[in-house]
């Protein structure tokens, strides 16, 4: 499990507020909260990953 | 002369005989059945010949004959090797990973059965030609307990109070009573979660139980176990239907969520319970002063 902090990644952002999310990982806009939910689930379903809510309009995709 | 043969005969059958009864406990932890019980047994038999010719051997005398035990571990080492491999093979496709420590456990295990096995072997060979047949017997069968026993280590019901938990949301956090497991972003996976879940609380008894469970192999063990005895419902793609076990990080109670197959609380109990005290995680602080003098502390 030591080693879980380097493989902990995060591989894609769904947000609803652009103005709030910047840098390294892919970020796709969602306008409605559906679209998000929708957007998350997918990409989440694809990368075999974990979709966690930052609850500050964003949904990150974690690779665990 | 006549009499080295029966010696040999009477420590190799004894010795095959406490493989073939050790043999029955692993099938639970471990699914080589039946190619894996052909190699065990055939080194069983081996280890057993080993041993039952070392009385013999002194008989005779030929001491020379004894250094072969030497080699006869260097073998079983590779033993351990050999299962840890294999396991480490097979975990590394398991949705719900063993973890090293309990392969470590399982390895160690199939080594130090070996080992039992010749001490029988030289036992019940003594036993024969210092007695008689009768004595070869029952020096065997008490080998052969004392083996059993000796190999059956603790479980989680012994050392800790397992109850049923209450599973909710704190908002997007997924929770166990008053632990923490993860957040959980998607609706219908949480719904999904609320709907299929069973979550238990386990409890040590004493503050070495709490350094055991502490231990994060131990939780994994305990984690496995439950996803193979219940059935779980993750796939690849669906990571937030993994159990975990976390702990309170100020009463060192641990809580474990699953979604499993069966939903089934007594059986989770049961499996909880039921999951061996990996030899790697059991700690005993309450062992030193210092640590008796921290937890009088506590109470």
């Amino acid at each position: 499990m030591s080693d879980s902090a380097v493989k902990n990644k995060i591989l894609a952002v769904i947000t609803l507020e652009m103005n709030r999310v910047s840098g390294g990982a892919p970020i796709f806009l969602a306008t409605t909260e559906e679209e998000r939910e929708k957007t998350a689930r997918y990409l989440g379903r694809i990368l075999d990953a974990a979709v966690h809510d930052l609850e500050n309009g964003s949904y990150i995709i974690v690779a665990h | 002369m006549d009499g080295f043969l029966e010696i040999i005969l009477a420590g190799t059958l004894a010795g095959t005989l406490s493989r073939v009864m050790l043999l029955r406990i692993d099938y639970r932890q471990y699914p080589g059945y039946p190619h894996g019980m052909v190699a065990h047994l055939s080194l069983g038999v081996i280890a057993s010949a080993i041993g039952a010719v070392v009385v013999p051997a002194l008989l005779k005398p030929d001491f020379a004959a004894v250094t072969f035990l030497a080699l006869a571990a260097q073998q079983f080492r590779e033993i351990r090797g050999m299962e840890r491999i294999t396991l480490e093979n097979l975990d590394r496709n398991e949705l719900v990973h063993r973890g090293n420590d309990y392969i470590e456990g399982i390895a160690r295990t199939f080594e130090a059965r070996n080992y039992l096995v010749m001490g029988t072997a030289v036992l019940t060979g003594a036993a024969y030609h210092l007695g008689n047949l009768l004595a070869a017997v029952i020096m065997a069968a008490l080998a052969i307990i004392f083996s059993r026993s000796f190999m059956s280590g603790e479980t989680i019901g012994d050392i800790c109070r397992v109850e049923p938990a209450r599973l909710y949301f704190q908002d997007t956090i997924l929770k166990v009573d008053e632990i923490g497991i993860m957040t959980v972003g998607l609706k219908e996976m949480r719904e999904k979660i609320l709907q299929d879940g069973l979550a238990v609380k386990i409890t040590p008894l004493n503050v070495n139980a709490r350094a055991t469970i502490h231990d994060l192999g131990q939780r994994m063990a305990i984690a496995h176990t439950a996803a193979v005895i219940l059935g779980i419902k993750k796939d690849i793609d669906t990571p937030e239907l993994t159990p975990l076990a976390r702990k309170n990080i100020d009463t060192g109670d641990v809580g474990l969520y699953i979604v499993p197959m069966e939903k089934d609380m007594e059986a989770l109990l049961l499996a909880v319970k039921r999951t061996p005290v990996l030899e790697s995680a059991r700690s005993k602080p309450l062992a030193t002063q210092a640590g008796r003098k921290a937890a009088r502390k506590n109470v």
